[in-house]
């Protein structure tokens, strides 16, 4: 399957990665290149087969929904390139 | 004592547990070989400090008597772990400048083993690329040299494998998602194991593709390889894919006696154009095993050839959702911003500018499958051939078979700055080794000779699932049998 520039430009833009108009032509041939290599699955007998879920047959465990930790806002901001009284700071989401 | 850095686990454990040395003056070598081998670019973030607080810290435990095998031994940490207070980057420069408040259960454990990090080793970006060439650091370089040419350590424990290769540490941490261990590893002489998944907690480990990484260790041996792991595997409630399984003594585990074994040959494995050289040194490895009572059976695997295009999909499919995290709000890089700019700028310029373009290739690959339309016809697609690849195996394993012996590469360690025109030819590298991933299988590689340039070249065994002692021991009866003891030429 070949992917035109108009589908790669709308893939770059649903991953939220900017990509310039004049890199759209490389990027679409190399999804085509690479979906390619994926066609081969087309050529597997898959009726009736389940898709895995996981791949060591176990029962992931539960817990109890409680609070298990807390009062680490310092620890939660520490890494934030914008951080102001307590909170994450973000360019203006509502206009 | 001398080389002291040339130690073993095993022989250092011994050395310092006598007496003969401490864990500061094998830490200070160990530092100090590091501050030798800059053309390498294997440490990519030292730690110094800590190593030596550390040393400082299992000398007093060694002494106290209370040491378990690991303590003391100087280690390299994969820059994908995190590491309390320490630059964990995961070799992107989306992460540059994050230091986690939290440490990784499985460095934790190691820490609590008292084992010695020295610092934080080169990768390829998020793990993804098979030369360590996507590292934001610049590439790492093979301690082998094939005449004057510089040649790849492999990836994507790229900065693992050269350290280790030349006797920086005493071993290293990896992760291996399609072969991110175990073809380093062969591409420079060292021991590489991936466990089982669910082997090893993923807790604090930078995500990639969350249903096929696991970490394990690179070392020198496979005694080394037994060591590490136990410290490293074991249950943790923070990830509820660990397994709550015992871990067994896999030191203990290596008696060298597999007679009665039975290894499974596949012929799936038997590539069109192979080298010879590759082809003969599965051979000779068949008859190691053969020689040392195992039996030795031919076996299909049928749907291996599918094992790649399946990857290529569940992979980036699980690295587009994993990597949705770096929006540039919490963590790392964000770009600066034009005026007015709105936060979907925010985001597309963050994330041009953090991410490197295999990575990019790869989320926006993932984002494909996984769109409207296409989600059944390829991610739904390749989870059902990923059921039939884990069946092969699961047949195998109930015809009798206790292993699998296959080459771990396709070549030797090739040069760097090949370019890359086509991204499928760097994934074929991966070949022998993402089936194990896909099936969650233990696997390992085992340096057992060299091609006709002097470098090294690695087969892999592939065991049951958790049994990871009995791998360990076939492994140590080829490694006793192949009797690899090359090392690299001191250049760096």
């Amino acid at each position: 399957m070949s992917i035109d520039i108009k589908t790669a430009a709308h893939v770059a833009k649903l991953a939220r990665i900017r990509v310039e108009d004049d890199a759209l032509p490389a990027l679409a041939q190399e999804f085509s290149a690479i979906l390619g290599f994926i066609e081969q699955l087309n050529e597997v007998d898959v009726d009736g087969v389940e898709p895995m879920t996981s791949v060591t047959p176990m029962r992931l465990k539960r817990r109890e929904d409680v609070v298990t930790d807390g009062n680490i806002q310092k620890q939660v901001l520490a890494n934030a390139p914008d951080a102001r009284e307590g909170f994450f700071a973000v360019p203006k989401v509502v206009e | 004592m001398s080389d002291l850095t040339k130690l073993t686990i095993a022989g250092a454990r011994d050395a310092l547990r006598k007496g003969d040395t401490t864990a500061t003056e094998l830490t200070q070598a160990c530092l100090d070989a590091i501050e030798g081998a800059g053309a390498l670019n294997a440490f990519v973030h030292k730690t110094p400090e800590i190593a030596l607080e550390r040393a400082k810290a299992a000398d007093a435990r060694i002494k106290a008597g209370d040491a378990p095998a690991m303590c003391g031994i100087p280690v390299g940490i994969k820059d994908l772990f995190c590491t309390r207070g320490v630059d964990s980057q995961a070799a992107s420069r989306i992460l540059q400048g994050f230091k986690p408040e939290y440490e990784s259960t499985v460095s934790q454990k190691l820490v609590d083993a008292g084992s010695i990090m020295l610092g934080k080793l080169n990768m390829d970006e998020f793990a993804m690329g098979s030369s360590n060439e996507t590292s934001v650091y610049g590439n790492a370089v093979n301690p082998w040299k094939s005449g004057d040419t510089d040649l790849t350590p492999g990836g994507s424990s790229g900065g693992s494998a050269a350290a280790v290769a030349a006797d920086l540490c005493l071993a290293a941490t990896g992760t291996d998602t399609g072969g991110s261990i175990r073809q380093p590893a062969a591409f420079t002489g060292i021991v590489g194991l991936k466990p089982t998944y669910g082997r090893c907690s993923r807790w604090g480990i930078v995500a990639f593709a969350s249903s096929l990484d696991q970490a394990g260790p690179m070392t020198k041996t496979v005694r080394d390889a037994a060591i590490m792991m136990q410290a490293m595997a074991g249950h943790d409630p923070k990830d509820s894919t660990s397994a709550d399984l015992a871990v067994p003594d896999f030191e203990a585990m290596l008696t060298g006696d597999i007679r009665g074994k039975t290894i499974g040959i596949p012929r799936e494995y038997r590539m069109d154009g192979m080298p010879a050289e590759i082809e003969s040194l599965w051979a000779e490895g068949r008859k190691m095993l053969e020689d040392a009572g195992a039996k030795i059976v031919d076996i299909s695997l049928p749907h291996t050839k599918y094992a790649l295009p399946a990857y290529y999909v569940i992979a980036p499919a699980e690295a587009s959702s994993n990597l949705a995290r770096y929006d540039g709000v919490r963590y790392g890089h964000r770009a600066k911003l034009a005026q007015g700019d709105g936060i979907t700028d925010m985001y597309e310029k963050t994330r041009a500018e953090g991410f490197g373009p295999e990575v990019q290739r790869r989320v926006m690959v993932g984002t494909y499958v996984l769109s409207a339309g296409f989600y059944d016809a390829y991610y739904n697609r390749a989870r059902k051939v990923r059921a039939l690849i884990k069946k092969d195996f699961d047949d195998a394993f109930a015809s009798g078979v206790d292993a699998i012996l296959t080459p771990a590469t396709p070549s030797a360690a090739f040069p760097l700055g090949q370019t890359h025109d086509d991204p499928v030819q760097m994934y074929l590298n991966d070949v022998f080794t993402v089936t194990v991933n896909l099936a969650g299988l233990p696997g390992i590689s085992v340096p057992t000779g060299l091609d006709s340039q002097g470098l090294p070249l690695g087969l892999q065994l592939i065991g049951r699932p958790w049994e990871e002692g009995d791998l360990l021991n076939t492994a140590h009866v080829l490694e006793s049998a192949a009797g690899f003891v090359a090392k690299p030429g001191k250049w760096w």
